[in-house]
């Protein structure tokens, strides 16, 4: 049973293409991490996975079922961004009344509530809640019924850093029980440990998706290696012009330091050479970051479309 | 089922909560009273007049009132949740966009229903203890005859509030279509009959006419609670139109019912076709 399966699907809003022929899969026990600049599609995909709206084109299917049945939204658990909810009423009331629509017991309210921090506040009406706490009270909410299926949209915003790392960690033990989680986030080196998966959207057309490792191989970025010279910097210098993989290398100089981008397919030869030579003090690997390979599939024009609309 | 009965008790314990209820039945009691006991102090007097004039009067200002409450009570219904992001949300839960919509509307107007029962309820009550010579089972009846077309006349204009809460994606506006509603009911349908009344100068089908009264329904409303208290009637206004009118009673109960059920079909239609 996978969690959702979209395949080859197109969504028109209006005249404009909002998604185009997207295939995507998420597995139970799966984290799926979901990238795009602002308009690139993202809340279009989480819209049509939790049937609020019917694909233009090819299909959805959620928890082996059509999405948008009672039967499969039972399962799922959503958080949107920036709910407000009802300010006249206490934490504890609206998760009852949610937990009444979902279908879930009462009695898991207080330890959701507990749970997620807000122990103490659960008495106290909403209106008086920070963002922070009306985000942890969304993540209480999407939480409840134990869903197979989990849909997170910006769930670090207005959290502090122990909250941040706090969520996560209950993101991985969900997981860890078998639980497909999608994060939608901006927060990319924030989120990049958490992931299994990333998905990368622009103009509505999935540009790359796959685990950190095999976004790095398709992105075919260079690796930087920080190189700290044993016998000062010349002779560092030329074993790497002298190594197999010397053609065409940057070489920069940095407080002592050499700093080499090689192609990740002549990394090794390079290591090899470098620590044979003798000429080596400290070396440092630095993979490209999610954020790196990020900026990579969205393009230099990236920034150009950060005005979009969502 | 289950979800309907969810979202009205969510709405019913709001009405509790923000002393609306209360509000409403505390206004409908004082009307009554006020009515029932200087009613008549237009003619030099002050004491109960008597049944039909009472119920004429609470009629005649219940139209301004209950219209008004119930476009209140309702207006951000739907575009309220959307405002605060829960409409959103609540689609993502097992919970059809027709159960949102009826459950909302159990919850006003079961809101509206209890107001108006404890209200003129408690007026009624008082009138029949205090009045020495009343005959108190004309009363009961015409009491309960106005309190249960009040409450069907609050639910259309509850269901109108619908029309527009589902089409609008701001509260504001809600607002102000709702008033614009209200003016059109309350104040300006009877002046526009009257005009084409004058205007048409006896030519147009005197059998057409009365049935336009249907299209409002303040003058089914009117209607009904003061042609119940038979010949000696007075109809005023456009309202005399009704006394042509070839139905009884019973028609105007059923058509009074259809101004709830059409109104409310009709934003469940609309609601169906809205993009969230």
């Amino acid at each position: 049973m996978s969690c959702f399966r979209l395949e080859n699907v197109s969504y028109r809003y209006d005249k404009t293409l909002v998604l185009n022929g997207v295939d995507l899969r998420l597995e139970p026990g799966e984290i799926l991490g979901l990238f795009g600049h602002n308009g690139a599609g993202k809340t279009t995909s989480i819209k049509l996975i939790l049937g609020l709206m019917t694909p233009t084109q090819g299909t959805v299917s959620v928890l082996d079922g059509a999405a948008g049945d009672p039967h499969v939204s039972q399962h799922i658990g959503y958080l949107p961004e920036n709910v407000m909810f009802y300010p006249q009423l206490t934490g504890r009331e609206i998760l009852n009344h949610f937990a009444r629509l979902k279908g879930a017991s009462l009695k898991q309210v207080p330890v959701l509530l507990e749970q997620v921090g807000l122990g103490d506040a659960m008495k106290a009406r909403v209106k008086t809640y920070s963002k922070g706490m009306r985000q942890r009270l969304g993540l209480a909410q999407a939480l409840l019924g134990k869903p197979k299926l989990l849909m997170l949209d910006e769930p670090t915003v207005g959290l502090d850093p122990v909250a941040t790392a706090d969520l996560y960690r209950l993101l991985r033990k969900l997981r860890d029980e078998g639980t497909g989680i999608v994060l939608c986030s901006h927060v990319l080196p924030g989120v990049e440990p958490y992931i299994d998966r990333a998905a990368i959207l622009t103009d509505g057309a999935l540009k790359a998706v796959g685990d950190l490792v095999s976004l790095r191989r398709q992105a075919n970025m260079s690796v930087t290696l920080s190189i700290e010279p044993a016998n000062g910097s010349s002779a560092l210098e030329k074993v790497i012009e002298a190594s197999s993989a010397g053609n065409g290398l940057m070489i920069k100089k940095d407080n002592g330091r050499l700093q080499v981008d090689v192609r990740p397919s002549e990394k090794m030869a390079l290591i090899q050479d470098l620590l044979n030579s003798g000429e080596v003090q400290d070396l440092g690997i630095h993979q490209p970051t999610l954020e790196d390979v990020y900026v990579h599939f969205i393009g230099s024009g990236g920034l150009a479309h950060r005005g979009g609309a969502q | 089922m289950n979800s309907i009965w969810t979202i009205a008790r969510k709405e019913l314990s709001d009405s509790l909560r923000n002393r609306w209820l209360v509000a409403i039945a505390l206004v409908f009691a004082v009307l009554a009273l006020g009515i029932a006991w200087f009613g008549a102090a237009a003619s030099g007097q002050v004491g109960y007049a008597s049944t039909p004039a009472t119920i004429a009067s609470l009629a005649s200002l219940g139209i301004f009132l209950i219209p008004l409450i119930a476009l209140l009570l309702a207006y951000d219904a739907i575009v309220g949740e959307e405002e605060g992001g829960t409409l959103l949300l609540l689609m993502t839960y097992p919970l059809s966009r027709g159960q949102l919509l009826f459950g909302k509307f159990l919850g006003h107007g079961l809101t509206l229903a209890f107001a108006t029962m404890i209200g003129f309820g408690v007026a009624g009550i008082a009138i029949a203890l205090l009045v020495e010579d009343v005959a108190v089972g004309a009363l009961a009846a015409a009491m309960f005859r106005f309190i249960v077309s009040t409450i069907l006349l609050g639910w259309g204009f509850i269901a109108l509030a619908y029309m527009i809460s589902v089409r609008v994606s701001e509260k504001p506006v809600a607002a102000g279509l709702a008033l614009g509603i209200w003016f059109f009911f309350v104040l300006v349908f009877d002046l526009m009959l009257l005009g084409i009344l004058v205007a048409s100068e006896g030519k147009l089908s005197p059998e057409l006419l009365p049935w336009l009264l249907m299209l409002n329904p303040t003058d089914i409303y009117r209607l009904l609670n003061i042609v119940a208290f038979g010949e000696g009637a007075q109809l005023s206004g456009v309202l005399s139109l009704g006394a042509d009118l070839p139905i009884g009673p019973a028609g105007m109960w059923f058509a009074l019912v259809l101004w709830f059920v059409i109104p409310l079909t009709g934003a469940w239609a609309l609601f169906r076709r809205r993009r969230i």
